[in-house]
């Protein structure tokens, strides 16, 4: 498996998005091996700040040179801020999709959900299955 | 004007766009513009004039002239004849575009389509004038639901992914008709990315069925997302992983049960014309590309044509007027033989201004009645013998994600050169300096780095051999020395352009230089 970086502060979903708690909020990302997959990002769609969603429901859209993506909401609850300098610099994602690359803050209805995510290890082992 | 990588030095004097022999570079028409110059003269107005702004209002008006190039006729034809020697075209060489069927569109369709009956009729001549057209439309309605096993269709989408539009639109309508609440569409995960926006567009929630590790569609994972509040599923057969879908009589009967539909994709038609027919696999509706399956032009030679046909139960909502024929009554007069029903009380309505593209319907029908049933057999068989010999001379040298038989097109990917770091970007660039269009790339989604290879059944065997040994020479490079395919392509105009900062920082419009 090709050398991605799986931060252990960070929850994971099946959909290579990654979560990291804070304060009330969770901070919203993809990972490193989903901007690998990707290739370079030329457009993130953010909802707006205020917006509800939906736990498994597309709430944007990532585009790369090779194709276009949704965003699923990891967990269900309420958007706090987006970050807006990706409109201007969507390589961000690319360069930095755990710290300056972040999409979105979250405000999960139930905080529970997100510690049933998979934790670092787990989801190493989930990128590792699908890259054999 | 940007750098031309092609020209650099020894520009020869006195012909500043001569970049080698007879191959020119060229400005934009916007460059050419030199002020008062003109490729027109009208003659003196003799009705009285008329002030726009009395007429239209004021605010409807514009105060200054807008900036158009100021050009002579002269200039209008090279500029736009030059730019046409850039051009790929199927014309020129192999255009192997998976999922497009760049087949070559064979030139009596040009000639039939440019009899003056055709080419100078008026879209709003009344029926009794247009009867060699409504013929010309009936018959070709018929032709292809003969081709589809379809029981009545319309000509009017002017492209497949407007007859999917039209396709889901009728699936509504018949649902809203039987008073049934259905919200969602299934649509497997290799489907063409028009297929769930069609459903969305009208308002239904999109629920992917995942295929299986063979590419294939199976009835158990449809089963398992079926229930009554599904208006049906959408999907192609040939798929886009270019494989037959064995099951699709299994999935037809599973939706059917309960009360879904299915609706047909028709882009990869070509791979079972007069072998297998949609109606009899169990499809309710679909669309046929005529710029794909009939030789028709993709574009620059004509707009596009995306037919839908259906079984009898969505009739009712076929977009109007529908094309009638009173033939078979006798004594009916010579003019009123073809009409136009417009009484269609159930129908979605109107989707295209007049007719459809109706040229493009001329030369499918030519190609309809110039190949017979014999010859549109003959065409899918040599579609899918010429894909599966690329397959087998390629498929030792580069990945084949799903092994076996292909039908018309087959699906290599770039997983065995990782470790040379280089791409299938790389690989379709490269291609492009052995002088070939490069295939699709990157889909369908479901394989990773996909190089998508639809040959047709245009290509001779030496045209597959050469491509082929271009793909190989490609893939010993990439071992031996990768950075020049990694580079490329090195014998074009421009060289590989950042398609990324083209994205991000896109560059939409000419603007003036500073000072003028």
């Amino acid at each position: 498996m090709a050398d991605y970086e799986f931060p252990e502060d960070c929850r994971y979903t099946d959909g290579d998005e990654w979560l990291r708690p804070e304060g009330d909020g969770v901070r919203v990302g993809i990972s490193d091996y989903a901007q690998c997959q990707l290739g370079d990002v030329v457009f993130v769609e953010l909802p707006e700040v205020g917006a509800t969603l939906e736990k498994g429901k597309s709430f944007g859209a990532i585009e790369s040179v090779k194709a276009v993506s949704d965003l699923f909401a990891p967990v269900s609850g309420s958007v706090i801020a987006v970050n807006g300098a990706l409109e201007d610099a969507p390589e961000k994602v690319n360069e930095a999709c755990y710290g300056d690359g972040w999409i979105l803050v979250l405000k999960p209805d139930d905080p529970g959900e997100v510690e049933s995510l998979m934790d670092a290890a787990a989801y190493r082992a989930h990128v590792a299955a699908r890259e054999d | 004007m940007s750098e031309r990588q092609g020209n650099q030095g020894g520009r020869p004097v006195g012909a500043p766009n001569v970049a080698r022999g007879f191959s020119y570079d060229e400005p934009l028409i916007f460059e050419h513009s030199r002020p008062g110059r003109v490729g027109f003269s009208l003659a003196d107005c003799d009705v009285p004039e008329v002030d726009p702004a009395e007429v239209l209002g004021a605010a409807a008006v514009r105060e200054d002239a807008l900036t158009l190039p100021e050009v002579s006729e002269v200039e209008v034809m090279r500029h736009f004849t030059r730019l046409s020697t850039w051009n790929a075209a199927v014309d020129f060489g192999l255009y192997p575009l998976g999922s497009c069927t760049m087949k070559y569109n064979p030139r009596v369709n040009e000639r039939v389509a440019a009899l003056p009956g055709f080419a100078q009729a008026h879209p709003l001549q009344p029926p009794a004038l247009s009867q060699g057209f409504l013929e010309l439309a009936w018959r070709l309605e018929r032709g292809l639901a003969e081709v589809s096993g379809m029981d009545a269709v319309s000509l009017q989408p002017a492209a497949g992914a407007q007859g999917e539009l039209v396709g889901m639109m009728m699936i509504r309508a018949y649902f809203a008709d039987r008073g049934e609440v259905r919200t969602k569409v299934l649509v497997p995960d290799s489907a063409h990315g028009t297929n769930p926006a069609s459903a969305a567009l009208n308002a239904y929630e999109v629920v992917t069925v995942l295929t299986g590790d063979d590419g294939l569609l199976h009835p158990d994972e449809v089963e398992k997302a079926m229930a009554p509040d599904v208006a049906g599923l959408m999907l192609t057969n040939p798929n886009t992983l270019g494989l037959f879908e064995t099951r699709i009589a299994e999935i037809a009967d599973v939706v059917h049960r309960q009360g879904g539909l299915i609706y047909g994709d028709g882009a990869n038609l070509n791979a079972i014309l007069g072998v297998a027919r949609p109606g009899d696999l169990g499809i309710d509706v679909m669309h046929f590309n005529l710029h794909k399956t009939f030789s028709t032009p993709h574009g620059g030679g004509g707009p596009g044509a995306g037919p839908v046909g259906v079984k009898a139960l969505l009739e009712p909502y076929l977009p109007r007027p529908v094309i009638t024929r009173n033939g078979d009554d006798a004594g009916a007069d010579a003019d009123e033989i073809g009409g136009l029903d417009f009484e269609r009380p159930k129908s979605i309505g109107r989707v295209h201004g007049n007719f459809g593209n109706v040229g493009m319907f001329v030369r499918a029908w030519a190609y309809l009645r110039a190949l017979g049933p014999e010859g549109l057999r003959r065409c899918a068989e040599m579609a899918v013998l010429n894909a599966n010999y690329l397959l087998a001379r390629l498929g030792d040298t580069f990945f084949v994600p799903y092994p076996g038989r292909v039908m018309h097109e087959c699906i290599l990917s770039d997983r065995h050169l990782a470790d040379t770091g280089v791409t299938t970007l790389d690989v379709a660039k490269r291609l492009i300096d052995h002088g070939y269009h490069p295939p699709t790339i990157y889909f369908p989604l479901v394989v990773e780095g996909a190089i998508m290879i639809e040959p047709t059944e245009s290509e001779p065997k030496e045209g597959l051999d050469r491509f082929i040994e271009a793909l190989l020479a490609i893939e010993r490079e990439a071992h031996a020395d990768p950075e020049t395919v990694k580079t490329a392509p090195h014998t074009t105009r421009h060289n590989r352009l950042d398609e990324t900062r083209a994205a991000r920082k896109p560059v939409l419009r000419w603007e003036p230089p500073e000072g003028e």
